[in-house]
This record gives structure tokens, C-alpha cells and sequence, in this order.
């Protein structure tokens, strides 16, 4: 009986549901992945899908357009996201909370309903779907992970190091330069990294905002997993996405040291 | 006009908070070029934001602020020729050491070969040569501190102002970095505003002190000024050990308290006139006396009674004495610290190099230029406005008290009447709820056989209460004045 209760209270034990489920839905799926990238439609194993890649000229363009509507997006957001973060964030803003709220509200209902909701609003307004859509739909839904972590760091930053600039000659313009942006990159950082990533993989938004005329890479994946003899092909692109990914984020982090990152 | 000797000048200066409490009431001061001032008060008392109105982080609501005789109440801080010292030293973490020392430098795009000089001279100063490249984080609180002062120097300004900035140190770090901050002033020459609530630090730093309390200035003088002639029971109170007890002043240079004449030096406080009496604790002289006199001695009679070691260290002359008992007897390091109750039931607080255990039979002595007179600020009671209310009662400060029916003849309901209630007869409560009105214990005054209370009701009214009961600062407390102790008299402000 004891013993039972011994096993039952072990943090060890506890952590076995957690183990089990990132084995299955984390771990799993990212061997399968590499498992079929290595492989032709019989399970042979192979490097002719990496090939076929390197050669194909329409994946590789559709990559690098997906990277640069993910910049685009990642720019419009920090351009529309740090000011907005950077009110919320002074000290005699009198609401901030009631701000915060308004910025998370949109994310309490599914991103595709959003999308959909999207698109009839243009349709209404009788403004054309297309890549001005896009990324008028990819900001609207990146902007709050844009806003969050720069509100997190600013809020965070001690006052007297505004008022030392003050203090020392900076007028405000030199103070926001020298001080406050430096001292908010953190926040920065981990904004694009949240805006940034899932950008360059969506497809559901671009297939609904520009009635699947412009394809992302996102869709170019969706597109040939679901052919099944292009299954293999399609691993290979997700690989290559992945370790793209992980790379831009391996960057980041090196950059900030480890840093506090102001992630929600 | 003259030259101006003052670098700065603060005229009736006000700072109003929002929810309309005053942060600074009515503060003047002026400093001159050179000096170490100190503004010295405990916390919340307005110290800080008055040292803010100066640097500018905080626009004083009325009074206005002069630098070189220019005003510049309203001008943003970084258009001020003072510098200031943080209290948690503000130093930014992304800049190792010399930039953030060289920060203002370059912003003034000063030339950077001049720069380096300078930033190599102030750390010199700051003694921090050699950590020019470190991260500020890697720095202790003491070497942060010296950057940040580093960082304030460098700009060579008029006024260094500096917020507390050793309160984050610890003990022996503080007592090395006073020394620091001294030479400092007198190597620079400038002029220094030093925020502290250490009244030792105070005492120790400066050329002149300001006390304050609640927005205001309680006095302003030199050290031994502040010690030794506080002005009033505040400052008596907060700078250091001291004995307050209530007294008579009988006529220039006499003055009874405990029931007893003493000679003094004071004189215009005119005859018979209430005061309060100061004795530091190190003031008395102590011997110890033979003890079955004790008892039956008192007063300037008992001079004759057998002593058993008047020493040499005890003042010869004719000097009132007197006698008790010692209660308890702490070592101090240097001295001893001892209670010494009289058989009157004043208690009085001595400290001496000689121990006299508890149960020992002392006498004691203070010389006329040891003992200091300040006027009383109130006494014996509290007058209030009031009005006799229809249902029989008497209102004032915002509640109603129940009087007998007797004391409101001939009083109309709804008449003006100044309400009379003696400090002594407030009863206090533990719960607030059993009292007529709840307040807060504000300020404790320990008078030698009683303590005198300031308590502020909720409302906003100060009540001021003798009492033995010992209560602490921040208690809550119910206040029951029974309708015996209140005496109405018609309201003379329709005669003003």
C-alpha cells in the first residue's frame, strides 16, 4: 500500500501522461516526416526527393515568396504592434488593461472563422481578394503575438532608467532610441519569432483571401501531401521548412543570449 | 543687483497629488553654491518628490523653482544643469560601463578623444578605473553605485542630486561610501542635495540638514544645530535618542518638569508658560546613591543625602538632582543604555560608559545648557468646531457624540459651539468598532511617564490623546470620548 502511494506521488510518475503524449503528436510525427522524405512511394530509401527539389524552380519560388510575405507581415506588424505596445505600456495610460483586451479579443474565436469574416468584409466593401487581402488578413491575426511580448518587456522596464536618460541630456526622441528601443528588444525578438514562423507555413488564410489564386508554402505542402503519390515529395518540403524555422529561431536566441524573451 | 548666493532657491513650493493630498506643503528653501544639503524626514514624507521638483521629473503645482536665479519650474529635466544619482541606480544594461558613463558626453557630441578622458577621469573619481568594459550586471551594489555617481559627474554639474543612494548598501559598504561621498564634494566643489532617511548619514554628510515631515519643513539648520536645539518635538523625536517630557518654563532660565526647578538657558518664553523639555540620553550624569534614601528624597534638597561614588565625571555644582531607580540596563558597544524610573513614575532614557545593573539606587543630573525648551505645538487639549445636532447630541469632526442633556442648555439645535476635550480623557479601543469614531495611531511622543498620541481619524483630523497604555505606530484604534470630558462653549468665530 505504501509502496503504491510512493510510485503514485513521484514527480516521475506524473510525468508520464506528458512523456507519452509528446511521443505520439511531437516525436512520432517528426520521424515520419523524416522517415518519408527519405523514402520513394514503396519505402526505398532515397535522396532523389531532396533532388528533385533543388530542381524544381517552382517550389523554391514559392518558397521564397512565402518568406517574403512573411517579412512583409513581420514588418507591418512590428511597425503597427511597437507603438501600439509602447502606449499601452506609459504610466498614466489609464486603461491598459481594457487595451490588452481588445488586442486578445479577436484571438478568443477560431483564426479560420476570422479568415472567413475576412473575406466577406472585403467582399462587402467590394475591395479585391489578392495579396493586398493576404496580408491585411495575416496581420490581423499575427498582430496580438506581435504586440503581447513588446507590451511584456516595456512594461517591465524600470522608469528610472527613462528618467536617468532624461536626467543626463536626452530629450525624448534620444531617450526612446538609446533606451527604450534597446532595452525592448527582447520583446522584439519574440515577437518576430511568433509573427514571423507561422507566417511562412500558412496556407488556410492565403487560400481564402486570394480564392487560392497566390499559393504559399504552406499550400504547396497541403497540395502534395494530400496527392498520395507526391506524399514523399511534400515530407521533403516540410523538412526543409522545419529546419529553415529552426535555424531563424536558433538566431534569435543567440542574439538576445538568454535573455527573459517576453513571451506571453 | 548683488550677486546671487544662492545656486538654488525653491519659493513656496506645493505638490498636490491627484487625489488631492499635498506631497509638499508650502516648502521654501534655498542653497547655496557649495554646500552638502540634506533633506532628512522618513519615508513618505515628501523628501523625494521635492528632490524630483528640483531635477525636474515632477512639475511642482504651485511655488516656483530657481537655478542660478533663472527660473526653471517648468523646465524638462534635460535642459537642467544638475545631474542626478538613483536610487536604484538606473544604469543601463545594455551599455557596459564606459558608455554608460560617456552617455551624456555623447549626446553632447562631444569629440571622442575627450570623451575617453573624461570618462577615465570620473571613474578615477568613482574609483572604478579598470572596469571600463564590464557589463553593468556583473557589478556589485557598491560598484554599481559608483558608476552611476561616475555617470552623474562626468557631465560636470552644478548640482549633484542624490536620491537615497546608499539605502541599498549594506552597513559597513554605507559607512565607506559616506566617506567616499565626502571627499567627493569637497574634491568637486559642487553643490550636493542628498535625499536620506538615515538621520546619521545626514548628520555625518552635510554642511546643513531640512527635516521634513508630512510635506513639510520641520526645521533647517547645521548638524549640531538639529541635535542639540531641535525646534520641535518631531525633530527632537526622529534625530536620535531623547527624553520628552512636558514642563513649565517659571521665567527666563527656570523651568519645572517631573515637579521639579531646574536652572536653563533659555529665555522670551514669558512666565508660567507650558513647553516641552529635551535631555538627550547622554546628557545625564548618573551616580549611585545610598538606597533607603531614595524614597524619601526628592527635590533640590536632596543634594545632602549620602552618595555613594560622585565621581569626578559628575559635574560639581549646584545643580537640581534627582533620584530613581535603574529598570533595565543594555550594552550598547560603546556605552551602556539604561531606564531609570523616578519614584514619581517618570521614566527617563541614560546612556552612560559606566553600568548600572538594574535595582541600583542612582542619582542624576543634567547641566542648564543640556536641558532644551521648545514651544508646545498643543497642550492639554483639543478644541474642535462643532454644532448641537436636533437628536441632543454634539457633532464634530464628522461624528456624532452623545453629550448629557445638560451640557447643550441653552443651545440652539443647529448652533455653532467650540468643543473642548482634554488629550487626557480620549479613551482608546482595540477594536475600532466599539469606538464612536475609527482612526489610525499617526505619531507616539513618549512624554517620560506618559506617551502622547496624534491620532488621525479616517476622516482626516488629527486627535491628540495622553495615555499609559502603549500602543504603536499604524495601530487601529476605536476613540471613545465620554460625555463628561466634552465641555461646549459658544463659538467665538462669530465674534473674529
Amino acid at each position: 500500500m505504501n509502496k503504491i502511494l510512493q510510485i503514485a506521488s513521484s514527480r516521475r510518475t506524473w510525468a508520464w501522461p506528458y512523456i507519452l503524449f509528446m511521443a505520439m503528436f511531437v516525436v512520432l510525427p517528426l520521424i515520419l516526416v523524416g522517415v518519408y522524405a527519405f523514402t520513394d512511394i514503396d519505402g526505398h530509401f532515397t535522396i532523389r526527393n531532396f533532388a528533385k527539389f533543388f530542381s524544381h524552380s517552382e517550389a523554391i519560388q514559392t518558397f521564397l515568396y512565402s518568406v517574403m510575405i512573411a517579412v512583409f507581415n513581420t514588418a507591418i506588424c512590428l511597425l503597427i504592434g511597437y507603438p501600439a505596445a509602447y502606449i499601452m505600456a506609459q504610466e498614466d495610460f489609464k486603461t491598459p488593461k481594457v487595451m490588452a483586451m481588445l488586442f486578445i479579443l479577436p484571438m478568443w474565436i477560431n483564426f479560420l472563422l476570422r479568415t472567413v469574416a475576412t473575406v466577406e468584409l472585403f467582399n462587402m466593401c467590394g475591395l479585391p481578394l489578392g495579396e493586398g487581402a493576404l496580408l491585411f488578413g495575416l496581420c490581423y491575426d499575427y498582430l496580438p503575438f506581435m504586440i503581447y511580448p513588446i507590451y511584456n518587456t516595456l512594461q517591465k522596464m524600470d522608469n528610472s532608467l527613462v528618467e536617468a536618460a532624461y536626467d543626463l541630456g536626452a530629450n525624448r526622441w534620444q531617450s526612446f532610441w538609446k533606451v527604450i528601443v534597446p532595452l525592448s528588444m527582447p520583446g522584439v525578438y519574440s515577437g518576430i519569432v511568433m509573427v514571423f514562423m507561422p507566417t511562412v507555413s500558412t496556407f488556410a488564410i492565403a487560400e481564402l483571401l486570394t480564392h487560392n489564386n497566390i499559393k504559399l508554402f504552406g499550400s504547396l505542402i497541403q497540395d502534395y501531401i494530400t496527392t498520395t503519390d507526391l506524399l514523399n515529395y511534400g515530407a521533403v518540403l516540410s523538412l526543409v521548412l522545419l529546419i529553415i524555422i529552426g535555424l531563424t529561431s536558433f538566431f534569435g536566441d543567440n542574439s538576445e543570449g538568454e535573455e527573459k524573451g517576453g513571451m506571453i | 543687483m548683488g550677486k546671487n548666493p544662492f545656486i538654488i532657491e525653491v519659493n513656496h513650493v506645493s505638490k498636490q497629488f491627484e487625489d488631492g493630498k499635498y506631497a509638499l506643503n508650502d516648502v521654501s528653501l534655498q542653497v547655496k553654491k557649495g554646500e552638502f544639503v540634506t533633506i532628512l524626514g522618513p519615508s513618505g514624507c515628501g523628501k523625494t518628490t521635492l528632490l524630483r521638483c528640483i531635477a525636474g521629473f515632477q512639475v511642482a503645482s504651485s511655488g516656483d523653482i530657481l537655478l542660478k536665479g533663472e527660473d526653471v519650474t517648468k523646465t524638462p529635466p534635460y535642459k537642467r544643469p544638475v545631474n542626478t544619482v538613483f536610487q536604484k541606480y538606473a544604469l543601463f544594461p545594455h551599455l557596459n560601463v564606459f558608455n554608460n558613463v560617456a552617455f551624456g558626453l555623447k549626446l553632447k557630441k562631444e569629440d571622442p578623444e575627450t570623451i575617453k578622458k573624461k570618462v577615465r577621469r570620473a571613474l578615477k573619481m568613482a574609483n572604478m578605473t579598470g572596469y571600463e568594459e564590464r557589463k553593468v550586471d556583473t557589478l556589485s551594489g557598491g560598484q554599481q553605485q559608483r558608476v552611476a555617481i561616475a555617470r552623474a559627474i562626468v557631465n560636470e554639474p552644478e548640482v549633484l542630486l542624490l536620491d537615497e543612494p546608499l539605502s541599498a548598501l549594506d552597513l559597513k559598504m554605507r559607512h565607506d561610501m559616506q566617506i567616499e561621498l565626502k571627499e567627493l564634494h569637497e574634491k568637486l566643489g559642487i553643490t550636493f542635495i542628498y535625499v536620506t532617511h538615515d538621520q546619521e548619514e545626514a548628520l555625518t554628510l552635510s554642511d546643513r540638514v531640512v527635516v521634513m515631515n508630512e510635506g513639510k519643513i520641520k526645521q533647517i539648520g547645521t548638524p549640531t544645530d538639529i541635535y542639540n536645539e531641535p525646534q520641535n518635538c518631531f525633530v527632537a523625536d526622529f534625530i536620535g535618542e531623547s527624553n520628552i517630557l512636558s514642563g513649565t518654563m517659571i521665567r527666563d532660565k527656570k523651568v519645572e518638569f517631573c515637579g521639579l526647578q531646574f536652572d536653563c538657558i533659555d529665555t522670551g518664553f514669558g512666565e508660567n508658560q507650558p513647553v516641552d523639555v529635551v535631555i538627550r540620553p547622554e546628557d545625564i550624569y548618573l551616580w549611585k546613591v545610598q538606597s533607603d534614601k531614595v524614597q524619601s528624597d526628592k527635590g533640590p534638597d536632596a543634594a545632602s543625602q549620602a552618595e555613594l561614588d560622585p565621581e569626578d565625571r559628575v559635574p560639581k555644582g549646584k545643580f537640581t538632582k534627582w533620584y530613581g531607580e535603574v529598570q533595565s540596563c543594555i550594552f550598547k558597544g560603546v556605552h551602556y543604555e539604561m531606564r531609570v524610573l523616578t519614584p514619581d513614575g517618570y521614566e527617563f532614557l541614560i546612556q552612560d560608559y559606566h553600568e548600572y545593573l538594574p535595582g541600583t539606587e542612582v542619582g542624576m543630573l543634567v547641566r542648564p545648557e543640556d536641558i532644551q525648551i521648545m514651544e508646545k505645538e498643543h497642550y492639554i487639549y483639543n478644541y474642535f468646531e462643532g454644532e448641537v445636532t436636533k437628536n441632543g447630541k454634539v457633532r464634530f469632526i464628522d461624528a456624532e457624540w452623545e453629550v448629557e442633556p445638560q451640557q447643550i442648555e441653552g443651545f440652539e439645535p443647529g448652533e455653532k459651539v467650540q468643543v473642548r476635550v482634554p488629550f487626557r480623557s480620549i479613551d482608546l479601543q482595540d477594536y475600532e468598532e466599539e469606538g464612536t469614531l475609527s482612526g489610525e495611531v499617526h505619531f507616539i511622543l513618549y512624554k517620560g511617564n506618559h506617551y502622547h498620541l496624534t491620532i488621525r481619524t479616517d476622516e482626516g483630523h488629527d486627535i491628540y490623546v495622553n495615555t499609559n497604555d502603549v500602543w504603536d505606530d499604524g495601530d487601529r484604534v476605536g476613540i471613545v470620548i465620554p460625555p463628561s470630558a466634552i465641555s461646549i462653549q459658544k463659538s467665538e468665530s462669530s465674534h473674529e
